[in-house]
């Protein structure tokens, strides 16, 4: 009971104060990505948030990098924001030291370089890159390898939904057709309804790039908002 | 890592249209080992009744044998079988009694009433806490991915045909994103007048 009595002042404590600085934030947020042979659709929820609090309901976390480059993140989003802020002075310095844009693969790799050279300070960051390669050789401007991908908070509620609906995993009759855009969008847009069901960090709404040959068309579909 | 993942485990019931479905699926490890592939995790307590015990393995079989009895008791007093209902406040009840040294289950019920045929789902934590959704409940350590896949495959008034694709679906689809669950799986569909019991074969890996 005594300790209850006697207040405690922390300028006569002889314990020493600790003070600790965590670098990192985990702002939440959620990336998929699917791909198909002729375009690739890319969509991020809108939701910034903090713990149980949300900065902004209406923060777009795609950034369109090159004509037919774009990249999604979602974690820490002050590292977000440095990452990209890098890259695209990277970018810059490329195009003016070599007289065109970087490709899709290019980027990917630099990327990949960038986030490595601090491998003991990480940028902590769930980074979806996409993108059409070999655009100024091939007429059409394909995505070669057809995948899907996804980071972020809800990573585990949404991966195998898209193994299922997309990589056709555990199905009998496989269709041989190749995945339309409007499927590809209509899947997109079910996954995130889906995860804002269940994940706090993902809601308000989805935007979403389609990036075809021409370039990329943007999107925006309203999500839960609780 | 905590202890209801040391063996891993996968599992989901659903609500249908005068159906229930309850599905596990069959690994038994210790943590990335695998130890056995038929391992059972759901337990019929009744012609309608059944209970899934996701969680550590061994009080998964010691909390079945503690209902079983429990269960036993009511109906040689009662004359009557147990309802989904008081099987599921009993066994909630049985929970709490351990409040600070728990048994580490997270146990699932599915079943229809023995008197009106409602179908009853509903899962608790591992003391005991019910949770009764209109829809669907999941369970174990694939329990993020099930709720990705239920959320977006399950709908209301499903048959039983229906029911059992969609129960199978979103658990293999779960357990496959998932280390240490799968190795094969357990689905029951629970009707009025039966109950059909498939094992599935799932990829092994």
């Amino acid at each position: 009971m005594s300790l209850l009595a006697r207040p405690h002042y922390p300028d006569y404590s002889t314990a020493p104060v600790q003070h600790q600085f965590y670098p990192y934030a985990d702002n939440g947020g959620s990336v998929v990505a699917i791909a198909g042979d002729d375009f690739v659709v890319i969509g991020a929820d809108t939701r910034l948030s903090a713990g149980f609090s949300i900065y902004t309901r209406n923060q777009n976390k795609l950034f369109p990098l090159a004509k037919t480059t774009v990249l999604g993140c979602s974690g820490c989003w002050c590292d977000t924001l440095t990452l990209t802020r890098i890259l695209k002075s990277r970018m810059q310095m490329y195009a003016q030291e070599h007289n065109k844009t970087m490709s899709t693969t290019a980027c990917a790799q630099m990327l990949s370089t960038m986030l490595y050279y601090k491998r003991f300070f990480p940028y902590s960051i769930s980074n979806v890159l996409v993108g059409l390669d070999n655009e100024a050789t091939t007429l059409s401007g394909t995505a070669k390898r057809r995948f899907t991908k996804l980071g972020g908070s809800a990573g585990a509620l949404l991966q195998p939904l898209l193994d299922n609906q997309i990589g056709q995993k555990n199905m009998e009759i496989v269709s041989k057709e190749p995945l339309s855009q409007e499927k590809a969008l209509k899947i997109l847009k079910d996954v995130f309804i889906s995860a804002a069901e269940r994940d706090i960090y993902t809601g308000d709404s989805v935007f979403i790039n389609i990036i075809t040959k021409d370039g990329i068309q943007e999107d925006k579909f309203e999500l839960r908002k609780d | 890592m905590s202890i209801l993942a040391y063996n891993g485990g996968a599992m989901v019931a659903m609500k249908g249209e005068n159906c229930v479905s309850i599905a596990a699926d069959r690994r038994f490890g210790i943590q990335a080992q695998t130890v056995a592939t038929n391992f059972q995790k759901i337990f019929e307590m009744g012609p309608h009744l059944y209970v899934g015990l996701p969680g550590l393995a061994t009080d998964t079989q010691t909390v079945m044998e503690k209902l079983r009895f429990r269960k036993n008791l009511y109906e040689l007093k009662e004359n009557r079988r147990i309802s989904p209902k008081v099987f599921s406040a009993m066994l909630s009840n049985m929970l709490y009694e351990k409040r600070f040294g728990p048994f580490f289950v997270e146990p699932v019920v599915a079943g229809l009433d023995p008197k009106t045929y409602e179908p009853f789902i509903c899962n608790m934590d591992l003391i005991g806490c019910i949770n009764l959704p209109t829809d669907f409940v999941v369970g174990g350590t694939a329990s993020a991915q099930l709720y990705g896949m239920c959320e977006a495959l399950w709908e209301p008034n499903l048959g039983p045909d229906d029911l059992f694709e969609t129960t199978s679906q979103a658990l293999i689809n779960a357990f496959d994103r998932d280390a240490i669950s799968g190795w094969g799986a357990t689905v029951y569909i629970i009707e009025k007048d039966k109950v059909t019991i498939k094992n599935l074969k799932t990829r092994m890996d």
